[in-house]
């Protein structure tokens, strides 16, 4: 079943309640509309906004944790990109590191290139992480409850994944504006020390 | 033959401090050594493993990436769309299989092709020789750090003890 819109908060929305909650937290964003749209929302110097290798912004948000096992570190997912990268689950599951938090919006379609259907209709990415070894998993359909499994996440242990399912709406966001190599500089500065 | 322990040691003393990879047989011996040093991250696919050695890069290491060649196959477009133009850095070993046509079927096209893949997607390669193997990875290093870009080295055959000597 679609989530209909109107029933579910858009992601833009959900963006917009983490950004909110998250301070200096490294926040590796997975490429299409989620990192156009959280650019558009809060451009900090501790967001990696990704324009490619789709499937990968868990990988890379692990390699960062697991670099900086003292520092908190934060992916925002999409369910097209977790289903190309899914073996990635099984890595974090199996590594379990502890300051790792896997956020994953889930409308249920490939949005960027025009809403064709993924197949996370039918397998519940949730229930795939816990199976693998994410410590702690919930999933959400409005902003309160988002809220408060997100509050709880950030003071547990993780590995962590919050599945938000959220409409297929689409911000009005232009692409991310910073040349790639400028943006890696700049996170890596911001994450130092 | 160069030992595993002497090859790591070597990669260590040079600054690489983030080991991830997938297997191969040739890479058996440097992997055996790098769990027993306790620094191995293993990965379940080569585009993961250049993922984890990019987040670890912007998190303060120098990291190596272990593969055989058909795995680059597999990790192209994150070394090119990730890696070369956010210009994150890593030392790419590289098992190569089907080397001269001696090999199982399924290496042999990579084989063939991938020294004109490297140069094709602009990643600079060498292949590591027993007798320059220190200065090989030196340069290895110095290439990456300079450039900020994924380096090759290529493992052939006997080269570095793997686990079928």
């Amino acid at each position: 079943m679609r989530p209909e819109e109107g029933t579910l908060i858009s992601r833009a929305q959900a963006i917009a309640t983490l950004l909110e909650l998250l301070t200096d937290q490294p926040v590796v964003i997975c490429n299409g509309f989620p990192s156009r749209e959280a650019h558009k929302i809060a451009d900090r110097p501790t967001h990696f906004y990704m324009i490619g290798s789709m499937g990968n912004a868990a990988a890379i948000a692990l390699g960062v944790a697991l670099a900086k096992p003292n520092k908190q570190v934060v992916t925002f997912d999409g369910d097209g990109n977790v289903l190309m990268g899914m073996g990635t689950l099984a890595t974090v599951g199996a590594l379990r590191p502890k300051n790792f938090i896997h956020v994953v919006f889930d409308n249920e379609v490939y949005g960027t290139t025009g809403n064709q259907p993924t197949i996370s209709n039918v397998v519940p990415l949730d229930k795939v992480a816990k199976s693998a070894g994410y410590v702690n998993v919930e999933r959400v359909l409005d902003r309160d409850d988002l809220v408060y499994e997100f509050k709880d996440m950030l003071k547990k242990d993780g590995p962590s994944l919050l599945l938000i399912k959220v409409n297929e709406f689409v911000e009005d966001a232009g692409r991310v504006v910073h040349d790639p190599v400028v943006i890696t500089q700049r996170f890596m500065k911001a994450i130092e020390g | 033959m160069i030992d595993s322990d002497v090859f790591v040691q070597a990669m260590q003393e040079l600054g690489v401090n983030f080991f991830t990879g997938v297997p191969d047989s040739m890479l058996g011996g440097i992997i055996a050594e790098l769990m027993i040093r306790g620094v191995y991250i293993p990965a379940v696919r080569e585009d993961e493993a250049v993922g984890m050695a990019a987040g670890a890069y912007m998190a303060g290491k120098v990291p190596a990436v272990l593969m055989q060649n058909s795995g680059l196959g597999t990790c192209l477009n994150a070394l090119i769309s990730l890696n070369l133009i956010y210009r994150q850095p890593c030392l790419l070993i590289v098992s190569w299989r089907g080397q001269g046509g001696n090999d199982a079927p399924e290496h042999l096209v990579m084989g063939e092709v991938m020294p004109q893949l490297l140069e094709t997607v602009r990643i600079p390669h060498r292949t590591l020789a027993e007798k320059t193997a220190v200065e090989d990875l030196r340069w290895g290093i110095d290439t990456l750090k300079k450039r900020q870009i994924p380096v090759a080295l290529v493992l052939t055959k006997g080269v570095v003890r793997g686990l079928h000597p």
